[in-house]
């Protein structure tokens, strides 16, 4: 009874006291890996760059981990019926860093001119559109030829992130003297860059948004060395290791430690999903029947707790639970040795030895390159593992010198944006790893995967990627492995830290130190 | 004179060694998999073919390879390095901001190692059969054999995790604002574990090879002479017989003096330590071509240029050499 009531005023003081209010000041210090090649995020969209440049830029809108847009630079938005206008209205006040005013005409500029000649993914989607306008200096309008389910998706930073059109216009972009020092309209401002130590990124005092940010600077650090990266957490050293800075087995020896915080929020945006490419073409891997063993043989559970250290989930198809129009009424694929044999004896399988290609992304995927080689010897498989660095692995992926290849790729919140590229037949061209390397070709559910990207109503949209997901599940196009979950670890004390779904991309805006 | 001469005609033939191994790193490098437009595009997680052709283009490599060799080439006569795409800058800046620091851990390691194997080998020759001269060899040769990784490893762990005494890695203490005298001593500290890390190995080797060595001379003949003419002990080890006895460590200390640009890549790694070597492995990683191959050249350019310096300190140890030739 006494235990009780001790507990019951603890829990009522807690209750009591006032909400703590958000304190400005402090610094950060942040693991960034490996070095970016620059933080033009017009120019360079990799890992690093966004994780960076993402306090340095911004787009006209931002997504939560809901994938629901919130205003951005955009403070309102509006889609016509019809599904092909799209009216932003754009924040008041707002200044680049080098202190000219930011107008209408910087967007237009920017997604018109500058984005659709240095950002590749982007220019997918611009294709549909027809035309940027700037009635006033602050509305902006994008006319759509047709429409285009996902395109409310795309006004993310990373995606289309807003460039100034007084630095750019005219000029050679790529040679630019300004890209070192990158001028954008974010929370923070480019301060320095001390190559192979750290990036300094200091508050913006202009921002836009009353009070916002709270931290006085952040420092990106460059740390090149895993085992190095965990200890500069334990010392203090650092406070915030993004998703996958240090490798799994070291996860739980620093989140037992005091104080320390972790979560897997934050990249719903991105919503990472692995596979392994089995070329469709030739060898063993182009029957279906081959395929459809590699996902029965393949113990995903198994891989996931012990490689992964349990993070992650099984995958179920092209679609990761977390992007939009997700279905799991599909063909599922559990550990069944017996039927991965079964179907392995009736295509006739022979034994011929197959090439597969791990990712060379550290010692993780090693190990599951060695995992999956296991589990297919189990079923009488014959699997070498062929090593390269990374530039050999993009060479020899998009060339398509591979039987079976690990990648993992974002789907950017909806399966038109970041999943479809990945089965069409238009999109099996050679010379990039990031399209239909497997070579599928499957012209029925091409056409179901243009129209679902064009249909405006979600219901429809919805209708269409069950009835995808369902069929190409039984294809087995590509082996289907786990929904990646990269948890990113920081000290408790820092708050609000991952508030959206692209998480400390854009985190240091919001982000505040408890004292 | 003859030193002079002897000097230039080796000057000579390093400009045309240097040149064939610029051409040699060119075409072993392009031969590797991969180039730095697949690579870009690779990390940007989405490309189309007008992105990587624009890619290969502004890098210039559309153009056929000898073409590229060609105007590589040329740039070097003219000393002139190149660009590198990946970081907008070129490449003779990228290795000046980085050399600093490589040379500092490098250097200090070279004297770290070279002083106290010497000092060490010495030691051990003297006390030849004792506990004490057991004790130094069996603690020389597990330096030697214990990878530099690991070592780098247990360093951080001990100094750094568990007795905070030293900063694990990195260059300098980040956003402190030192200047002077405190930059300094702030800089030593960080300098002390890989410093140590990367000299370890080369003390081990220098007090091994001194120590024979020494041994080895000791029962020459004109050894026994200067006991003879009643020398103290001090004078005849250092001398008669370390004078004799120094020249294999001369040799070895000119090939690790070879190494002062690029041979910290794994220390540099493990510290973090902002040098020359993890900009080459980078580079590599990138196929940041024009990088990677200045890098090369200008290691390439330390090891010819330390075997001449170590030639000449031949003459100086030993003037015999010089007479003979």
């Amino acid at each position: 009874m006494k235990h009780l009531k001790a507990t019951t005023f603890l829990i009522a003081a807690a209750l009591a006291a006032p909400l703590a209010a958000q304190e400005a000041g402090g610094r950060l210090d942040i693991v960034v890996q490996p070095e970016p090649p620059g933080l033009m995020l017009g120019l360079v969209q990799n890992g690093p760059t966004q994780l960076v440049a993402g306090d340095i830029y911004e787009g006209l809108l931002r997504y939560g981990t809901d994938l629901q847009p919130q205003p951005g630079l955009a403070e309102s938005w509006e889609i016509s019926d019809d599904g092909l206008t799209y009216t932003f209205k754009l924040q008041e006040g707002v200044k680049w860093h080098d202190g000219e005013d930011f107008t209408a005409d910087d967007v237009v500029f920017s997604a018109d001119v500058f984005l659709r000649e240095t950002h590749a993914r982007l220019r997918a989607s611009l294709a549909y559109v027809e035309s940027i306008t700037a009635p006033d200096p602050l509305t902006v309008v994008f006319q759509l030829k047709e429409p285009f389910g996902p395109f409310i998706s795309v006004f993310e930073t990373g995606t289309m992130p807003i460039v100034p059109k007084h630095i750019y216009e005219g000029t050679d972009f790529a040679n630019n003297e300004m890209n070192a020092t990158p001028i954008g309209t974010g929370p923070f401002k480019f301060e320095a860059w001390e190559k192979g130590s750290y990036i300094h990124l200091v508050k913006n005092e202009d921002y836009y948004v009353d009070g916002l940010p709270y931290l006085d600077e952040v420092y990106y650090r460059v740390i090149p060395d895993a085992a190095a990266r965990a200890v500069a957490f334990e010392t203090g050293e650092v406070d915030v290791l993004p998703g996958g800075s240090v490798e799994n087995w070291d996860v739980p020896r620093l989140t037992e430690m005091d104080n320390v915080c972790s979560t897997g929020s934050g990249w719903e945006f991105f919503a990472p999903h692995a596979w392994m490419w089995l070329n469709n073409r030739e060898g063993p891997t182009s029957d279906v029947r081959f395929r459809q063993a590699v996902m029965y043989a393949m113990d995903r559970d198994f891989q996931r707790d012990v490689v992964w250290n349990g993070f992650g989930n099984v995958a179920t198809g092209p679609v990761s639970s977390k992007t939009n129009f997700y279905s799991d009424d599909v063909t599922i694929y559990d550990h069944n040795p017996e039927k991965a044999k079964e179907l392995l004896e009736e295509m006739g399988y022979d034994g011929e030895e197959v090439r597969l290609l791990p990712l060379p992304y550290g010692e993780t995927w090693q190990r599951w390159a060695e995992a999956i080689r296991q589990n297919l010897s189990e079923v009488g498989i014959n699997v070498s593992i062929d090593s390269t660095d990374v530039a050999g692995w993009n060479e020899k992926t998009s060339q398509w010198d591979y039987d079976m290849a690990f990648t993992y790729l974002y789907q950017y919140g909806d399966p038109a944006l970041g999943v479809s590229r990945n089965y069409t037949a238009d999109r099996i061209q050679k010379g990039s790893p990031w399209n239909n390397v497997e070579g599928y070709d499957n012209p029925e559910l091409d056409a179901k995967w243009f129209a679902a990207a064009t249909m405006i109503s979600p219901e429809e949209r919805q209708a269409a990627y069950d009835e995808i997901q369902k069929e190409i599940v039984d294809d087995v196009p590509v082996a289907w492995l786990l929904e990646l979950e990269f948890p990113t670890i920081y000290r408790c004390d820092i708050k609000d830290l991952v508030t959206t779904g692209i998480g400390v991309n854009d985190g240091p805006r919001n982000a505040w130190i408890e004292k | 004179m003859t030193i002079l001469i002897a000097i230039l005609s080796r000057l000579a033939k390093a400009a045309l060694t240097l040149l064939a191994i610029a051409v040699l790193n060119f075409c072993l490098l392009h031969a590797a998999p991969g180039d730095p437009a697949v690579v870009l595009a690779g990390e940007a997680g989405a490309a189309d073919e007008q992105m990587i052709a624009q890619l290969r283009e502004r890098f210039g490599l559309d153009q056929p390879l000898y073409v590229q060799l060609g105007k590589y080439i040329a740039g070097i006569v003219q000393l002139d390095l190149g660009y590198s795409f990946r970081q907008s800058a070129p490449v003779i800046d990228l290795i000046a901001e980085r050399l600093p620091a490589t040379l500092l851990l490098t250097l200090t390691a070279f004297v770290i190692s070279l002083t106290c194997g010497i000092a060490l080998g010495v030691a051990a020759a003297a006390r030849v059969g004792k506990v004490s001269d057991s004790l130094l060899t069996t603690l020389a040769l597990l330096f030697y054999a214990t990878p530099l990784y690991w070592l780098a490893l247990m360093a951080v762990l001990v100094f750094s995790v568990w007795l905070g005494w030293l900063p694990g890695f990195g260059y300098e203490t980040v956003g402190a604002d030192f200047s002077g005298f405190a930059r300094a001593i702030d800089i030593l500290k960080h300098l002390i574990l890989p410093a140590l890390t990367l000299g370890l190995f080369f003390m081990a080797v220098y007090m091994r090879m001194t120590r024979a060595s020494m041994l080895e001379v000791s029962t020459a003949d004109f050894v026994k002479t200067a006991k003879a003419k009643g020398l103290s002990g001090a004078v005849i080890r250092r001398r008669h017989i370390l004078r004799n006895a120094i020249l294999p460590v001369v040799t070895l200390a000119g090939l690790q003096a070879g190494q002062l640009v690029g041979g910290a890549v794994l220390t540099e790694t493990v510290f973090a330590w902002p040098g020359i070597g993890r900009l080459m492995f980078e580079s590599l990683a990138a196929r940041d071509y024009n990088t990677i191959l200045g890098v090369f050249l200008v290691s390439a350019a330390m090891v010819i240029l330390f075997n001449i310096v170590t030639d000449i300190v031949y003459r100086i140890v030993d003037p015999r050499i010089g007479a003979r030739a």
